[in-house]
């Protein structure tokens, strides 16, 4: 019987031939934290009475969800990870250097068919380069870093074809928050989702990040897609490892396949409070904005602020809009800079923040008021989301974004292109 | 494992910001302080009201959203001796079992507020007392058992080093 891109990762990994259902314990490639739960994870280690790590060289720990600390018990949070870093011989990314999906496939810790766990949802973003990567918690994360295994349920798969080409102005963000309001947002609940079909091959790599980033959006416990020149050109360029890559058979099989044509999608907008609650951006156009956010591990990459600037060349924010910009990572940052791009954004109005998670989750670097409403290209709009329940977050694409930003109010970026 | 308690009822997709906003649990891992603040933006009096022992009863997809172990670990530290739902969204379940609290997967639509419910993980069976009738439960697997038998996964490592399942 053939198998999928699940099925074949969690075989080679625990050394079984399984299938969807099955439960295995599984060697894990690769290891990470954030602030906000490896703080947990030391305390889980602690109670375990771990006694080393297991291939410190594989895992790293990443300060990006407050920094820098905006508060002295987060700064102590802070503490404690460098110091158990330090200690255990774990690398530690602070504060600057970005967030934690964009810099473990950009420091090259992951690739085609890595097995990877993450104590943070989004860990799923890997998908885009062939790796079961995927979220779990703090305890979790102790266990895979003294044992280097994890328990697994092989995931049943759901297929999603998506065939022809996006139009000019839809973007692979339109795309997913369009397939999530197909879906639901627990459409694919525990289960692998596979994304596949010539509008995502034609799709450059930071963009798929985005697809494989909101698979957790729909569910699924990772989001997948095959190997191909693109990836394995983005791979080598970031990684010295060797990797083998995974596809699915033809002969495997799915939970169900879902085929879509987009090329007649629209730029889609996820209205609050649900990730799923997505409509074509035409029915919220004219939505009063007070706060725009470009970035998160979302849409915060070097192509997505590139949008954003081709729609701000020459523009200047709505005076009534608060424009935050936050690059995915350091390197990013540097590469916007030398393009000229991040000139574009500051000169349009906006207020870079450090490179990390920005006001995505409401630790700090814009907090929205009572009563205002948030365009962002982040991936999650829950009620308190930025740390406001009385605000309203809507998700959009980059060119979304950056067009609503210009008008004040909710826009079809095409207006612009 | 028999549990006994009252119902607490929310609806469907209750993410893990609504069981403990972002805006706390980043501040401290004091979980008592985060326990005062559970479910707060759905129902503000949950946290005092809750009795220990006592039920979170909900709809479908429970505990959507971030790998936050803090969802769990302040549900527990508020008191609540298991949640029942419809489904859960994965990473809540398995951090719910990896930290000892109980999740039960079974049809809740005819549980109201302040029903006394008695739950058999093992024998897979739910009595609601107060109306006098039985809910088929959705056996845990046993690896999941186990890990709650032991009292979470850190006991288990504390007691086997390593994966012994
Ligand atoms: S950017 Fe937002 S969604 Fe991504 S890891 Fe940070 S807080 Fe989570």
């Amino acid at each position: 019987m053939g198998k999928t891109i699940a099925e074949k990762i969690l075989s080679k990994k625990s050394g079984q031939n399984v299938f969807a259902n099955d439960i295995v314990v599984a060697d894990v490639d690769f290891r990470m934290g954030q602030d906000g739960t490896s703080p947990l994870a030391i305390r889980a280690y602690q109670a375990m009475k771990g006694e080393g790590i297991c291939s410190p060289e594989r895992a790293a720990l990443v300060i990006d969800h407050s920094a820098p600390s905006p508060l002295e018990g987060v700064s102590a949070l802070h503490t404690l990870m460098r110091e158990f870093a330090q200690g255990k011989g774990i690398r530690l990314y602070d504060i600057g250097e970005g967030v934690c999906h964009q810099l473990i496939p950009e420091k090259g810790h992951v690739g085609p068919g890595s097995l990877v766990v993450g104590a943070d949802s989004h860990t799923c973003t890997y998908g885009a380069l062939n790796a079961f990567a995927t979220g779990v918690g703090s305890t979790d994360l102790a266990a895979a870093l003294i044992s280097g295994k994890m328990w697994f349920k092989v995931p049943e798969t759901i297929k999603f074809i998506c065939h022809g080409r996006l139009p000019l102005g839809v973007y692979s963000k339109d795309l997913i928050l369009f397939l999530i309001n197909q879906v639901t947002a627990d459409g694919v609940t525990y289960m692998a989702a596979e994304y596949t079909g010539e509008a995502i091959s034609q799709l450059s790599v930071d963009a798929r990040f985005t697809i494989s980033n909101m698979a957790i959006e729909m569910g699924a416990k990772v989001g997948l897609m095959e190997a191909d020149d693109k990836v394995m050109e983005w791979v080598r360029a970031h990684s010295d490892n060797k990797f083998e890559t995974v596809k699915a058979d033809a002969d495997a099989e799915y939970f169900a396949v879902k085929e879509y044509d987009v090329s007649d999608l629209t730029p889609y907008v996820a209205k609050p409070h649900r990730v799923d609650n997505g409509v074509p951006v035409g029915d919220v156009a004219g939505t009063p904005i007070q706060q725009a956010v470009l970035g998160t591990c979302t849409n915060g990459r070097l192509e997505d602020l590139t949008i954003a600037a081709q729609v701000l060349e020459g523009r200047k924010i709505h005076p009534d809009v608060r424009f935050i910009v936050a690059p995915a990572s350091r390197q990013i940052y540097l590469d916007a800079m030398d393009a000229g791009v991040l000139k574009t954004l500051v000169q349009a109005g906006a207020a870079v923040v450090t490179p990390g998670c920005g006001p995505c989750v409401g630790t700090h670097n814009g907090v929205p008021s009572d009563g205002e409403n948030v365009i962002s290209t982040a991936n999650r709009n829950f009620k308190g989301r930025m740390a406001n329940s009385n605000a309203f977050i809507y998700l959009a694409s980059p060119a979304t974004v950056a067009a609503s930003a210009v008008k004040g109010e909710i826009t079809d970026p095409r207006e612009f292109l | 494992m028999e549990l006994r308690g009252k119902a607490h009822c929310f609806g469907n997709d209750v993410n893990t910001d609504y069981i403990i906003s972002g805006k706390y649990k980043f501040k401290t891992l004091d979980m008592r302080e985060l326990a005062k603040h559970v479910m707060e933006d759905l129902d503000p009096e949950f946290a005092e009201r809750v009795q220990p022992g006592d039920f979170v009863v909900a709809g479908s997809n429970f505990g959507c959203g971030s790998s936050r172990e803090q969802a769990p670990l302040a549900l527990l530290n508020a008191g609540v001796g298991a949640v029942l739902a419809k489904s859960f969204a994965r990473i809540f379940y398995r951090n719910a079992i990896n930290t000892g609290l109980p999740v039960v997967v079974c049809d809740t639509s005819q549980i109201n507020a302040g029903d006394e419910l008695v739950v058999d993980l093992k024998d897979g069976m739910l009595k609601n007392v107060t109306q006098g009738r039985e809910i088929p439960v959705q056996p845990l697997p046993s690896i999941m058992l186990k890990i709650l038998s032991d009292g979470g996964l850190a006991e288990h490592f504390r007691k086997y080093g390593t994966f012994n399942l």
